[in-house]
């Protein structure tokens, strides 16, 4: 505790202390409370040592971890591809939303029914339709495996999602800056590139995690089509010991990396929320 | 023949006509204030010049050539003619030198080791050469709208128009910026300036136009119309600003 | 919960009428003096002809109405409901008495839930798709692109017996995997050997059966057990009635109405 004269705290900072302290003590006492009585009463649950069997089974969990971790280093690489491509198509089909030129008028029917289809249709109907249909029309290998076509699937969909967030970020640059720009004798295209882009870009940032974040969960779908990934292999796992602790692992593996993008997502939204206002 | 030539100029949003048949001449060299209660229409006749907004009649005339046929690409003349804004609007994303460099870098396709020298040159003529690596948002008022003024500079511009520069500045970073305008005057910069600033209007403009209602109600040098104004709007407006 | 009200009173009642029926069930079903069984949702050809168990059409069908008729059980006392492989082994109450769906009995299963003693012996087969070509030997399993469901027990047998070169690709249920066999994403997938005839002969066009493995293979053949809850007092009922089907000759009878094309399938050595 500081105290701008460097002597003794002010009466204020006395009585602050002491409502933070109360706080405190009331915040912590009823955390404790509420986890005290989950720990105590879930057990006390007449079906409890089965669910526990079932789902929190300590051999099962560390029998099947290691093979759950192994099988998500499948979603990590189809993230890691995927990712940059959803980035990439998201902003040009939001570029083509928002071209000026009667010539490419086409362009932004197409980028408007591209978001609408891509965002109104699951993406697990998608991945599948995708993901079987366009093998299905005789491409030889290893052109119609299902890790480009599922994948394709995510990039379409997730294109869809990031190119609405990009637009809302360039419509939210003010127009003073676009005539800024422009009084500069900048062309359009260099206004939009140099100008509204980077700015739109940083606006957005938070959102667009938010997407990546929700990408990273998805990419479980493309088991549905061949790939075994960690939703499959908790499912293999499940179904050879008959005990559904793999999805538990799954679970907690999938929020090792999710919480700590989630929170890093609200700070950035936050610190971007202060410096606005 | 005039450097900058406004005949007849019109201007209407809607219904709402904004510049009334507007004649103005702008002599090489010449600094002209635009005053006037705001709204008179002072704003958008220095839009309409940089072609930010399209004149409905009349024509506008940049070193005897006419900027306002409708369809001419605008790209050109703005390289041409400056602008500064009451609110900066400098580019948050990019430091003082950056904003200065991006459009005679695209524009121009000058090289930065080229512009380099010239631009830090303006920066260090208006009391910023510390301040060019900084981020707007790291820069009072007063200074980024120096560099705003500096960005425009860096085009090489023939006319520089100023909206109501120091209208948005606490009162002590006015002064400043104005010393800015003094400096450009002398090097013989032709500028247009629409100012809620007497004081600087009487003591250092060529021609002052007093607007009301989308006219130029009355034009002269300023001792003319600050000290023996001829029409009753001008006595009145004067009255309540000074 | 109307179910479990339901279950609650049928058990309340059935503590008075219990034995009175004279037979092994009473008063050890969900309702009493019916024989609740679950199926796949769809159920699958040659187990269930048509999706629809309640024609006693497909082996499992038969099976299922000679075995209610052996504990004693008229065909009208026997209640169909679907259910997943999840929800059979999922901890709580069930909503059914037995569930067949082509369960294979494994010890870590056996954990969670009952088996009844093994209806059939089915053994594994190799479907092949019209574009992959390989020699009915193990070797000339490893370099095809394998399929299979993931939740079957051809998957550990896919791994640990066929091992082969490409890592398998694995899907939620037949049709997926038909569907990637159609696509050209798989080249061979592994399934029992009548579901493997029936996908070969009407499923998937241009198909054909590379052969079955022979029973010496450890995880083969798989034996299909009638699942249920875990501690169902149902149990005993079941396996003596099936012992019975199996002594009279009915189960060998039906298997030979319903699943007679297995024979003559070229082993793999």
């Amino acid at each position: 505790m500081t105290t701008p004269n460097g002597g003794a705290p002010t009466r204020r900072q006395l009585y602050e202390a002491k409502l933070k302290r109360r706080a405190l003590l009331i915040a912590g006492g009823s955390s404790l409370a509420v986890f005290a009585a989950i720990v105590l009463l879930v057990p006390m649950a007449p079906g409890w040592a089965k669910v526990k069997k079932s789902f929190f089974n300590w051999d099962v969990f560390t029998k099947t971890f290691p093979k759950l971790l192994d099988a998500f280093l499948i979603d990590i690489a189809i993230f890691a591809w995927c990712a940059p491509l959803i980035a990439i198509v998201g902003l040009l089909v939001a570029l083509a939303r928002d071209v000026r030129s009667p010539a490419l008028f086409p362009l932004r029917i197409i980028g408007a029914a591209y978001t609408d289809i891509f965002r109104g249709v699951p993406v697990i109907l998608t991945v599948y339709l995708i993901g079987f249909g366009i093998p299905g029309l005789g491409l030889p290998r290893p052109y119609n495996s299902p890790y480009i076509w599922g994948s394709l699937a995510l990039i379409l969909t997730y294109s869809a999602y990031v190119a609405e967030i990009f637009r809302s970020g360039i419509d939210s640059v003010h127009k003073s800056q676009r005539a800024a720009s422009e009084s500069l004798g900048l062309s359009d295209r260099d206004t939009m590139w140099f100008v509204i882009l980077p700015q739109a870009i940083r606006h957005v940032i938070p959102a667009q995690m938010n997407m990546f974040i929700a990408l990273q969960k998805d990419v479980a779908l493309l088991s549905f089509i061949g790939p075994v990934e960690i939703f499959r292999q908790a499912g293999v796992q499940k179904s050879l010991l008959a005990n559904f602790t793999p999805y538990v692992g799954a679970a907690l593996i999938f929020l090792a990396i999710t919480v700590p993008a989630t929170r890093y997502a609200d700070y950035l939204m936050n610190k971007q929320n202060k410096a606005r206002s | 023949m005039a450097m900058l030539s406004l005949q007849n100029v019109v201007k209407r949003f809607g219904d709402n006509t904004v510049c009334d048949g507007i004649d103005l001449d702008v002599e090489e060299g010449q600094m002209v204030c635009l005053i006037g209660a705001s709204g008179a229409g002072k704003s958008t006749l220095l839009r309409c010049i940089n072609l930010l907004e399209p004149i409905e009649d009349g024509a506008i005339y940049l070193g005897g050539e006419d900027i306002s046929i409708p369809g001419l690409d605008p790209q050109p003349v703005r390289k041409r003619i400056g602008i500064v804004f009451q609110s900066y609007n400098l580019f948050p994303h990019m430091t003082a030198l950056e904003n200065a460099m991006l459009a005679p870098r695209r524009v121009y396709g000058q090289s930065r080791e080229v512009l380099r020298p010239q631009i830090e040159e303006l920066f260090d003529k208006f009391g910023l050469a510390d301040r060019m690596h900084h981020y707007p948002d790291q820069l009072s008022g007063g200074q980024q709208q120096r560099v705003a003024i500096v960005r425009a500079l860096a085009m090489k511009p023939d006319v520089m128009l100023f909206d109501e520069i120091t209208a948005a500045l606490d009162p002590q970073l006015v002064g400043e910026v104005l010393a800015v305008l003094h400096l450009l005057k002398a090097s013989g910069m032709t500028m247009v300036l629409a100012t809620h600033e007497m004081d600087f209007a009487r003591e250092a403009a060529d021609k002052v136009c007093f607007l009301k209602d989308g006219h130029i109600i009355e034009e002269g040098p300023p001792e003319v119309v600050f000290e023996a104004p001829t029409k009753a709007e001008t006595r009145e407006f004067l009255a309540r600003v000074l | 919960m109307k179910r479990l009200a339901f279950a609650t009173l049928g058990f309340a009642l059935s503590a008075t009428t219990a034995m009175a029926a004279g037979h092994c069930a009473g008063g050890k079903t969900l309702t009493e003096g019916k024989l609740t069984i679950a199926t796949g949702n769809p159920a699958y050809y040659p187990w269930v002809l048509d999706d629809d168990p309640a024609s006693g059409n497909g082996f499992e069908a038969a099976v299922a109405y000679a075995l209610a008729g052996e504990m004693g059980f008229d065909a009208a006392d026997v209640v169909w409901v679907r259910s997943s492989f999840d929800e059979a082994i999922q901890p709580g109450v069930k909503n059914f008495d037995i569930n067949m769906q082509q369960f294979s009995i494994t010890p870590e299963r056996d954990e969670i839930v009952d088996f009844s003693t093994p209806y059939y012996y089915a053994p594994m087969a190799v479907l092949l798709s019209g574009n992959a070509q390989a020699d009915a030997t193990l070797d000339g399993l490893k370099d095809l692109v394998w399929g299979a469901v993931g939740s079957h027990t051809s998957t550990p047998m896919l791994t640990g017996t066929i091992q082969p070169n490409t890592d398998p690709l694995l899907y939620g249920d037949n049709a997926d995997v038909t569907a990637a066999m159609q696509a050209g994403q798989i080249d061979a997938a592994l399934f029992d050997l009548p579901t493997a005839l029936y996908l070969s002969a009407v499923v998937v066009e241009g198909s054909s059966i590379l052969g079955q493995f022979s029973a010496d293979r450890a995880t083969n053949p798989d034996q299909f057990g009638v699942l249920m809850e875990e501690g169902n007092a149902i149990k005993a009922c079941v396996d003596e009635a099936l012992a019975v089907l199996g002594d009279s000759g009915s189960l060998a009878a039906i298997e030979a109405e319903w699943l007679q094309e297995t024979t003559g399938v070229p082993v793999i050595e």
